[in-house]
């Protein structure tokens, strides 16, 4: 915010200058004026001293850096204030920081409710959903960073292909073992069995987990928790037949495996879907090695 | 220059089945997409997805019951064949492997739902869209689809003869979000719209943030007519801070409405005697906003749905998202507490006009999912109905897309459609009216041209200018300010409860934040994830859209489904008995009108009262 926007404003004061000079230019005039009261706003956050809305407000300290914007490709943090609200989430307070004080902040959003999976990011030290922490429940200054461990595109969004990489990689299909023997017959499944599979079939791909990995954090290759979770989600389920089972259990039990979990639960913790991911990596680590024991 | 036989815009459920057909046909599909797929909002769908699948049910009685719904304003050939290729869909569903909720004899369960006279409605506890949506994007892994994600397609490389039913769409114009590439997308067959609703044309709405009518719009100013736009559904369940949706799945399960007085009002005052909660979301959400307005309403602003006499195992095994969600976005905890609702924009029933193959008048444009209006929900969307229609018509388009005969549609487009002529007509399209600019004037193709590359590159010239434009500009409004101004006076104005001051007050503020549009600057200079740029593209969508809902409310004096009109209490099926539709026409929107097909296989739909 500091070289821009000091340039952008000597911009609107010329603007607002020839402005003045022309009838026509009425409204333009009047976008300048309005401009000029943000940038005044906005000084205020520039010089050290945020703008505040009335009443009483909480302090947002989030990370910025833009690749290609000079005066933000140093990393460093912009303080925002927004006003405290029964109800208010830490996504609403970056939606309102964007909207009143600086519109080039950039975070992924969409849902708002927990199930697109896109605002996932490091508030006070914890993965988390931005849509689903309440700002009441954080201590505050509320510090907002990208998820760790990814690529930092710009300011709060990562770069998240190596995450999908790792998700394909597990063949994240369901691959049956005959078709029912009507074309409007439905494979049987027992209430058990969806059970079983329940948790697992919740995921986002929002990526907390793998963020707050330190395993994958160090081992580029290692499949991570939400892969390894896709992969029980199909090698548990009745349906996939014992050889594709075997498969499955198979890419699971190799080096970037299950094997490098060290049980530090820390995906579990994270996960906002309440999924037991350790307890599946655990389950496929049995399952691996009762297939050895069963070839050996 | 990229180019591919069939383009898919948008990587929701439409998008995602579309795309899979296409495959299956044997054509080089690739899906364009804003967010990365799994992203999209058909993930938020909750409820269920209707389907014949059981003795004593048949696609006869859901045609019937849908038909009903739509209050007579749906054609018969689109929902007959939403009922007949309801079920092979969704079983198709399962067989990819989509956790479906399971009865004891191991087949998908089925539950009531709002309207229907069977319970039909399947379901994967209370977050069936996203099985469907993760289900189905597993499958386009499978199949190696090419999926451009975070590619934010900005404008149709259309031709522009005169006639739109002469023009022919040969690609797309799309801007990579992450390193801000303009580049054009020449499709062999055919582009398919599937971006869904519009739902943040207003500020309490179940949509996602991304739900900003993006290809609607973009048919609409190509020339593609919009039909039924007035008829928006509210959700009679949201929660009242954010507008996060509560399923229907609660009141199907047995949940109940109460006032502020402990009253159950939908029989206490004889909103629906027999149907009670379960009425369709029109009358449940007109009930509770006259409980409010009578005062009867909790805090003046909502009322209760109460669940905790299904006990906590029955909830937890069907509704257990429910639980969450009241408890991350209200603090309420939905097995001790009743959970505060109120009625919020949840679904636009109307959109691009397509035939029951899915395209629409300009050769090679397809439409499906909820940016489209086969049209299958009439004034009123049934719950559960929403699903089979993304399955059902984006596999049609998908498939019709790739050069697959499917016969003669029975629904016409465009100008060779059956339209009547209205030169008695008063349409109340004045107030505040403003002359777009030139840039809007055209067909999105822009110049003369002929072949298929020349028109994408034209067009690709064209957008590019556009951005630079608004990246260069260094003064002016914000869209941030625009979209709240739009935003407030479509809530206050075109929602539930409409009438003509505020249906007029609307259209004058809609015309100023059009206006105001012109001044609009984009802030951010950079060219990485730029989202200020793509909030500004998408502020023009929702004025368009905006425009186009409020118009045809204004002309539409008569109450019908979804459209409520305080002057006028009834439904006037010598007048009405019609579709709304709206052109372009070269940025002046030119209302007509073309009558509803009544007429199905096993004769025709007689109008008849709707009670619940």
């Amino acid at each position: 915010m500091s070289t821009q926007t000091q340039e952008e404003r000597g911009k609107t004061e010329s603007a607002e200058h020839e402005a003045e000079t022309s009838v026509e230019q009425e409204d333009a005039s009047h976008g300048a004026q309005r401009r000029a009261d943000r940038d005044a706003e906005r000084r205020q956050s520039v010089s050290g001293a945020p703008a505040r809305p009335e009443g009483e407000t909480i302090q947002l300290k989030v990370f910025r850096y833009d690749p290609e914007v000079e005066g933000k490709m140093e990393p460093r943090f912009d303080d925002f204030y927004v006003p405290k609200r029964k109800g208010m989430t830490v996504l609403d307070a970056l939606i309102y920081a964007r909207d009143h004080y600086d519109t080039t902040l950039t975070f992924r959003h969409s849902c708002r409710q927990a199930v697109c999976g896109s605002d996932a990011l490091f508030i006070n030290g914890r993965q988390r959903l931005g849509c689903q922490t309440q700002m009441s429940d954080l201590e505050a200054p509320v510090r907002v960073e990208p998820l760790p461990h990814q690529d930092v595109v710009k300011d709060l969004v990562v770069d998240m292909e190596h995450f999908y990489d790792q998700m394909h990689s597990v063949e994240p299909f369901f691959q049956p073992d005959d078709a029912p023997p009507g074309e409007l017959d439905e494979y049987r499944q027992t209430r058990e069995n969806r059970e079983k599979i329940k948790m697992s079939t919740r995921c986002i791909w929002c990526g907390a987990c793998m963020s707050s990995c330190n395993i994958a954090a160090g081992d580029n290759q290692y499949l991570g928790p939400a892969a390894i979770n896709k992969a029980y989600r199909f090698a548990m389920d009745e349906r996939e037949g014992d050889t594709k089972k075997e498969h499955r259990l198979n890419v699971m039990d190799q080096e970037h495996g299950v094997w490098r979990c060290q049980t530090q639960f820390s995906c579990t913790n994270v996960c906002p879907k309440d999924i037991p991911l350790t307890e599946h990596i655990q389950e496929l680590k049995r399952e691996a090695v009762k297939q050895n024991l069963k070839f050996w | 220059m990229h180019e591919h036989d069939v383009l898919v815009i948008g990587g929701g459920g439409a998008g995602l089945r579309a795309a899979i057909a296409a495959h299956e046909e044997g054509a080089d599909v690739a899906i364009v997409t804003k967010l990365h797929p799994v992203r999209s909002h058909t993930g938020a769908a909750e409820g269920g997805i209707n389907a014949a699948l059981r003795d004593g049910d048949d696609w006869e009685l859901h045609a019937y019951d849908t038909m009903k719904g739509s209050d007579y304003l749906g054609d018969a050939p689109a929902i007959e064949t939403l009922a007949q290729d309801s079920p092979e869909e969704t079983v198709q569903l399962e067989h990819w492997g989509m956790p479906f909720s399971r009865e004891d004899d191991g087949r998908v369960s089925q539950r009531p739902f709002g309207g229907l006279s069977f319970p039909r409605t399947t379901y994967a506890g209370a977050e069936t869209g996203h099985h469907l949506l993760h289900t189905m994007y597993e499958q386009v892994v499978k199949r190696g689809i090419q999926v451009y994600d975070e590619w934010y397609v900005t404008r149709l490389a259309v031709t522009n003869e005169d006639d739109p039913d002469d023009r022919q769409c040969h690609g797309i114009v799309a801007y990579d979000i992450k390193t801000g590439q303009i580049e054009g997308f020449k499709a062999r067959n055919g582009v398919i719209l599937a971006t869904g609703g519009l739902g943040q044309v207003y500020d309490h709405t179940t949509n996602a943030v991304a739900n900003t009518g993006d290809g609607a719009a973009m048919a609409y100013r190509a020339g593609v007519p919009l039909e039924d736009m007035e008829f928006i559904q509210f959700h009679p369940t949201t929660l009242p801070s954010t507008g996060v949706l509560i399923s229907e799945g609660v009141r199907g399960e047995g949940g109940i409405l109460y006032n502020e007085q402990g009253e159950r009002f939908m029989f206490e005052y004889g909103y629906a005697n027999n149907a009670g909660e379960l009425a369709s979301r029109d009358v449940v959400s007109r009930a509770e906003l006259t409980e409010i307005n009578a005062g009867r309403g909790v805090d003046d602003e909502y009322v209760y749905l109460d669940m905790r006499h299904l006990g906590e195992e029955r909830i937890t095994d069907r509704l257990e998202n429910i639980l969450h969600l009241a408890r991350d976005f209200e603090g309420v905890n939905g097995l001790e507490e009743p959970m505060p609702v109120k009625p919020g924009q949840h679904y636009a029933m109307g959109g691009v006009e397509v035939d029951e193959h899915g395209q629409t008048c300009i050769d090679g444009l397809y439409a499906a999912g909820e940016c489209a209006c086969v049209s299958v929900h009439g004034s009123n969307r049934l719950g559960g109905n929403a699903l089979p229609e993304l399955i059902v018509f984006g596999a049609r388009a998908g498939r019709h897309a790739a050069g697959t005969d499917l016969g003669e549609p029975q629904i016409q487009t465009g100008g060779s459609a059956d339209t009547e002529a209205e030169e008695d007509l008063e349409t109340p399209v004045e107030p505040g009216a403003v002359r777009t600019s030139d840039e809007d004037a055209v067909a999105d193709g822009g110049a003369a041209v002929t072949t298929p590359d020349e028109t994408v590159r034209s067009a690709v010239e064209a957008e590019r200018t556009r951005v630079e434009g608004l990246l260069e500009k260094d003064t002016g409004i914000q869209q941030a300010e625009l979209r709240a101004r739009l935003q407030k006076s479509m809530t206050e104005n075109v929602n539930v409860f409409r009438n003509e001051d505020g249906l007029k007050q609307a259209l004058r503020d809609i015309r100023e934040v059009r206006e105001s549009l012109q001044d609009v600057y984009v802030n951010d200079p950079s060219r990485t994830f730029n989202t200020d740029l793509i909030h500004t593209i998408e502020m023009r969508n929702l004025v368009d859209l905006a425009e186009a809902i409020t118009l045809g409310a204004l002309a539409r004096d008569e109450f019908r489904g979804a459209h409520w009109r305080q002057e006028h209490q009834e439904r006037k099926d010598d007048e009405w008995l019609k579709h709304t539709m709206l052109s372009w026409n070269d940025g002046t929107p030119e209302l007509y009108y073309k009558p509803v097909i009544l007429e199905g296989e096993d004769g025709e739909y007689e109008p008849k009262e709707r009670s619940y």
